[in-house]
Parts: C-alpha cells; sequence; structure tokens
C-alpha cells in the first residue's frame, strides 16, 4: 500500500516528476557519455595503433605511453633502429594534433604502406606532392571532402590526394618532411615516434628489450600489444580525476534536483503528512515514503540517462565520427544507476527529515 | 458500564514565544464504553486541544487521561503513535482524506499503517450502510463533501478503534449531508456500540449524541 501511495503521489504531480526524473537522466547521460567517450576515443586510437601494422613502438623515454607531445625524438634513431638484430623495418612517425582529437600523421607513405600491408584506397592515391593529404573514410564523411579538395589544416592549404578506408595509424597522413618544417622539427629533424616491425613476430619480446637496454635513457620501446593494452581510461590517471570529478559534480546537481523536488513535495503535502500522522504513521514511515519517492525518481532518471545515452551517442557519431567515437558502456549501467541513487537519496535525506518531524497538529491545520 | 476514556484535573499549556497560553484548565470528563458523547463549546474553549490529547496527537501538560485502560501520560511519542493506530479513530472537520489515493486506498492505507491485513466482520455491511460501496475507486476530487466525510468514517473504522475521534465532522457540509452523516454516527453507535467523541459547536449536530458536555474557557462547564 505504501508503494501504492509512493507511486500515486509521484503520478499526481507527473510533470514535475518526469522533469525531475529527465534532470536525473540528464546526469545519467552525461556520465555515460564521457565514459563512452573516453573509451571510444581510447579504442580507437588502439585499433588505429595496430592497423599501422608495427610490432613495436618507440616513444621517449620520458614521457608516458600515451601522449599527444610532437617531434621529441631525433630521426637519427630511425637508422640505429633499423640496424638491430630481427628489425624488418623502421619508420618514424611525426604526429601534430590538428582538430580537436583528430592529429595529422607525418610518415613516409611508401614506408607506412610496407609495414602496414598496404592502405586501402577508396578513391584517389598516395602522397606525390608535398602539400598531399590522405584522408580517411570517417573524415571524409565528416567535413565532406573529395580527391582535389582543400583542406586546410595547421595554417596550410593541403590538396586531398586519397581517401583510405580507416584504421592506419590516423584519420589524416601527410608527408613527414612537409609535416616536419610546419612544425619547426626538420632542423635537426625529429618526430614523435618510431615504429618498428621485427622479422619474426615470435621475438618481438626479445627485441624490445634488446631496444630497452640500448636505448634506454632516450627512448622507449614497447610491444604493440602491450601498447594496445593500455589504451583503457584507467590507465589514464588524469581522464580517471576528470571523469571523477564529473561523477562528484552529477551527484550534487542531483542532490539540488532532488532536494528541491522533494522539498517542495514536503511543503506542499504538509496537510497529507499529518494526515498520515494522525492515521499512525511513524517518523520513519513518513521518511521512508519520502526516499522510497526519490528512488522511484532515479530509476526512472536512470532508464531515460541509459535512452538518452544511446541518443546522445548516435548524435555525436553522425556530427563528428572522424573527431568523436562513442562507444556504448553497458557496464557503467550499474554505476551510474549507484551514482543516481546516491545522488537521489541525499537529495531526499534533509526534505525527508523535515516531514518526518512535521508535527501533526501544526501540519493538519496547514492550508 | 466501564469508563473508556477517564480524565481529571487535565491541564494543557502552550507555550508562544515567551507566554503561556492555558488551553485547557483542569478538564474532568468520562465516558463510557459504547457512548456517543458530544463536547460542544464556542471557538478558544478548549475542546480541540481536548480532542488532540485524546487522540494522542498532543501530550497534556497535567492530570490524568486513560484511554481504554491506556494511561497517555506514561506513553512516549511512538507509543502515542501505535495508540492511533489501534485505539483511536479520527474523522475530521475537511475530511482529510489523501488526494492521490482512491477511497478504497485511503480505506486500506489506514490499516497499512496499523499493520493490519484483514477487513474487520461486517465492514463491507458497513460500507453499504456509509453508502459509498459504489464510490470507493473514486478519488476524493470525485466524492462529495457528505461521500468524503462517509469515506473518512470508513477509514476511522477499518482498524476498529475503541474510540470514534469527530472533530466538527458537518463543519463542513450542507444541512441534508450533515444531518446524513450524524444519522450514519448515531446509527453506528446504536448497531455496534462504537464509542464516539464528537466535537462541535453546533447544538443540533450534539443533539444526536446521547450526552452533551460543554466546554468553557479549557474547561467542562
Amino acid at each position: 500500500m505504501i508503494n501504492k501511495l509512493v507511486l500515486e503521489n509521484l503520478k499526481h504531480r507527473w510533470v514535475r516528476t518526469l522533469l525531475s526524473a529527465l534532470v536525473v537522466g540528464v546526469q545519467v547521460m552525461l556520465i555515460l557519455t564521457l565514459v563512452g567517450l573516453s573509451r571510444g576515443l581510447l579504442q580507437t586510437s588502439a585499433d588505429r595503433a595496430k592497423g599501422s601494422g608495427a610490432d613495436i613502438f618507440l616513444k621517449p623515454d620520458t614521457q608516458g605511453t600515451i601522449s599527444f607531445s610532437t617531434g621529441q625524438v631525433s630521426e637519427k634513431f630511425v637508422d640505429f633502429v633499423r640496424k638491430q638484430p630481427h628489425v624488418a623495418q623502421a619508420m618514424g612517425v611525426l604526429s601534430q594534433v590538428a582538430v580537436l582529437t583528430t592529429a595529422v600523421n607525418g610518415v613516409d607513405i611508401d614506408q607506412l604502406s610496407k609495414m602496414s600491408g598496404g592502405l586501402h584506397y577508396l578513391s584517389g592515391g598516395p602522397l606525390k606532392g608535398p602539400d598531399d593529404l590522405i584522408i580517411d573514410d570517417y573524415y571524409q564523411r565528416e567535413n565532406n571532402k573529395q580527391v582535389g579538395s582543400t583542406v586546410k589544416l595547421l595554417n596550410h592549404n593541403w590538396r586531398v590526394c586519397g581517401v583510405v578506408q580507416s584504421g592506419v595509424l590516423g584519420r589524416l597522413i601527410v608527408s613527414l618532411t612537409t609535416l616536419q618544417e610546419l612544425t619547426g622539427n626538420l632542423n635537426p629533424p625529429r618526430v614523435s615516434e618510431i615504429l618498428v616491425k621485427v622479422d619474426k613476430p615470435a621475438l618481438t619480446h626479445q627485441v624490445v628489450e634488446n631496444l630497452n637496454r640500448l636505448l634506454a635513457g632516450n627512448l622507449k620501446a614497447i610491444s604493440t600489444t602491450d601498447f594496445v593494452s593500455q589504451f583503457t581510461v584507467s590507465s589514464i590517471p588524469q581522464l580517471q580525476a576528470f571523469i571523477q570529478v564529473i561523477t562528484v559534480v552529477t551527484v550534487f546537481v542531483e542532490l539540488l534536483v532532488v532536494f528541491l523536488t522533494m522539498y517542495t513535495a514536503v511543503v506542499e503535502r504538509t496537510r497529507e503528512i499529518g494526515i498520515l500522522k494522525a492515521l499512525g504513521a511513524k517518523p520513519f514511515t513518513v521518511l521512508d515514503i519520502l526516499v522510497r519517492e526519490s528512488i522511484v525518481l532515479a530509476i526512472i532518471g536512470c532508464v531515460l540517462g541509459i535512452l538518452l545515452s544511446f541518443g546522445a551517442r548516435a548524435l555525436i557519431m553522425s556530427l563528428a565520427p572522424a573527431s568523436l567515437t562513442v562507444i556504448s558502456v553497458p557496464d557503467w549501467w550499474p554505476k551510474a544507476a549507484a551514482i543516481a541513487l546516491i545522488g537521489a537519496l541525499l537529495g531526499a535525506a534533509y526534505p525527508g527529515m523535515k516531514a518526518a518531524r512535521q508535527d501533526a497538529i501544526e501540519a493538519l491545520s496547514y492550508e | 458500564m466501564s469508563n473508556i476514556i477517564r480524565v481529571r484535573g487535565l491541564s494543557k499549556v502552550y507555550h508562544v514565544g515567551d507566554v503561556d497560553v492555558p488551553a485547557l484548565r483542569g478538564v474532568d470528563l468520562q465516558v463510557e464504553r459504547g457512548e456517543f458523547l458530544s463536547v460542544i463549546g464556542p471557538s478558544g474553549s478548549g475542546k480541540s486541544t481536548l480532542f488532540h490529547i485524546l487522540g494522542g496527537l498532543a501530550p497534556p501538560t497535567d492530570g490524568e487521561i486513560f484511554i481504554d485502560g491506556v494511561d497517555l501520560r506514561k506513553l512516549t511519542e511512538s507509543e502515542r503513535t501505535e495508540l492511533r493506530q489501534k485505539k483511536i479513530g479520527f474523522v475530521f472537520q475537511k475530511y482529510n482524506l489523501l488526494p492521490t489515493l482512491t477511497a478504497r486506498d485511503n480505506i486500506a492505507i489506514a490499516q497499512a499503517l496499523s499493520h493490519s491485513s484483514t477487513r474487520p466482520a461486517g465492514f463491507d455491511d458497513m460500507l453499504k450502510l456509509l453508502g459509498i460501496s459504489n464510490r470507493l475507486d473514486h478519488k476524493p476530487r470525485a466524492l462529495s463533501g457528505g461521500e468524503q466525510q462517509r469515506v473518512a468514517i470508513a477509514r476511522a473504522l477499518v482498524n476498529q478503534p475503541a474510540i470514534l475521534l469527530a472533530d466538527e465532522p458537518t463543519g463542513n457540509l450542507d444541512t441534508e449531508n450533515s444531518n446524513a452523516v450524524l444519522g450514519i454516527l448515531r446509527d453506528l453507535n446504536k448497531r455496534t456500540g462504537q464509542t464516539i467523541l464528537m466535537i462541535t459547536h453546533n447544538p443540533e449536530a450534539a443533539a444526536f449524541a446521547d450526552r452533551t458536555v460543554a466546554m468553557r474557557d479549557g474547561r467542562v462547564v
């Protein structure tokens, strides 16, 4: 019966209920989208790293595995690495963030084709001139560019020479020399990382150890398998901290929304609380009713939030398929529900206690 | 017959800021089991305060008060709440039905709060007597004042209280509905022996009771 009262109370003020649940839902959606976006971006980066065909990545020893730093590795190391035992191929890549999370990658296109097993051109062909640019199909869709189109990136006009299927290294590929020149990394020539292919994949671990020994203090080698495994939210402390901050903000906003909703409900229903008390409702029962209403709000909000997260994902993916990738994160639904529940319970605490403490006689005379 | 309500030297003082406002100044009252008593008096006479104390909604300041053998002065707030669940049925002037629930659920919530699951024998007959059997699935806004008050009477009786306390039960009703509700209360008292204490300022309403006591300035006169 108490549950029926709870549901009827929420139905009675259905617009307020829906709006409150919607605000809770938006918070849930924010969390799910943020986590989905973080994971999506990391996932596509990992896929592209794998798609490069490299067995080993060499990065500056001083920075984390995942970084957007440009040109910190002398190109001289490429030749050095190339001469090491079991290294079949080594190539330098210079990366420069151009738009949002999209980087321009400067490479020797022949080397990249060889390492990756060949780029799959949907139209056009490889880089020929210094200002040529290869884009992938996602970038093409997002920016509506064709072979021959001009793209302005890094304050430079590029001509699209080819459109490739996504999944190899990056969405934008240009000549290494041109990018080095544009970013001030030509004299002396520097790259961001070195990609290595070994002659026998079974020896990858051995080559990594050898390179780490030889290049200690300069470069750090990591196998592609290990490198890709680090593309997780938990391995990036800054991203984890960001998600935690958003979570706390979400709980706080939801707390305020539920607080306002429940506080208004308590004031509005003062007389009803008096009736319940006159009928023998204990303070705990009154608190219980308010708490249950908040929990229902949180549950409705959570369901709305999950549905909204699908909508947000579809919207983001249609507006910026190249820049932003959002994946569905069902493993986060229980966490988002718990966050919604915590916010709702905290928000209901004070109004619930106020209602529980309400004097029955005063409440009954409330107009 | 035994006294179901026994009050002696009952006083109640409200503290309003730094001022003490006496609402009851030594009330003596006995009500026999099965009696229909009306308490009449003008505004400010203390009859509503007496109603609240008898109903366990407020503690007395001083004096003796026994309800069905229970000494109210010794009860904690939680125990007074249990007293309201088990021994007291309230009927208010403004009906005080929960607007979000149907008539049926308004009755059921009183049962739920007293943790009772079985309806008293003959309760359906009582609903017929009250004339609300076919109005139970309506919410209060769809019921007339008279119907709402009859639902409130049914709600008050569902837990088989020792005492039915009615505070100006006809105060918001027209003459026809007033007479109907008062007739129902009298009929209920005669048929089932339900003890009823009715507060009113209307002598015509008071005349439906077996006995009337008058209050003035916080005393029974």
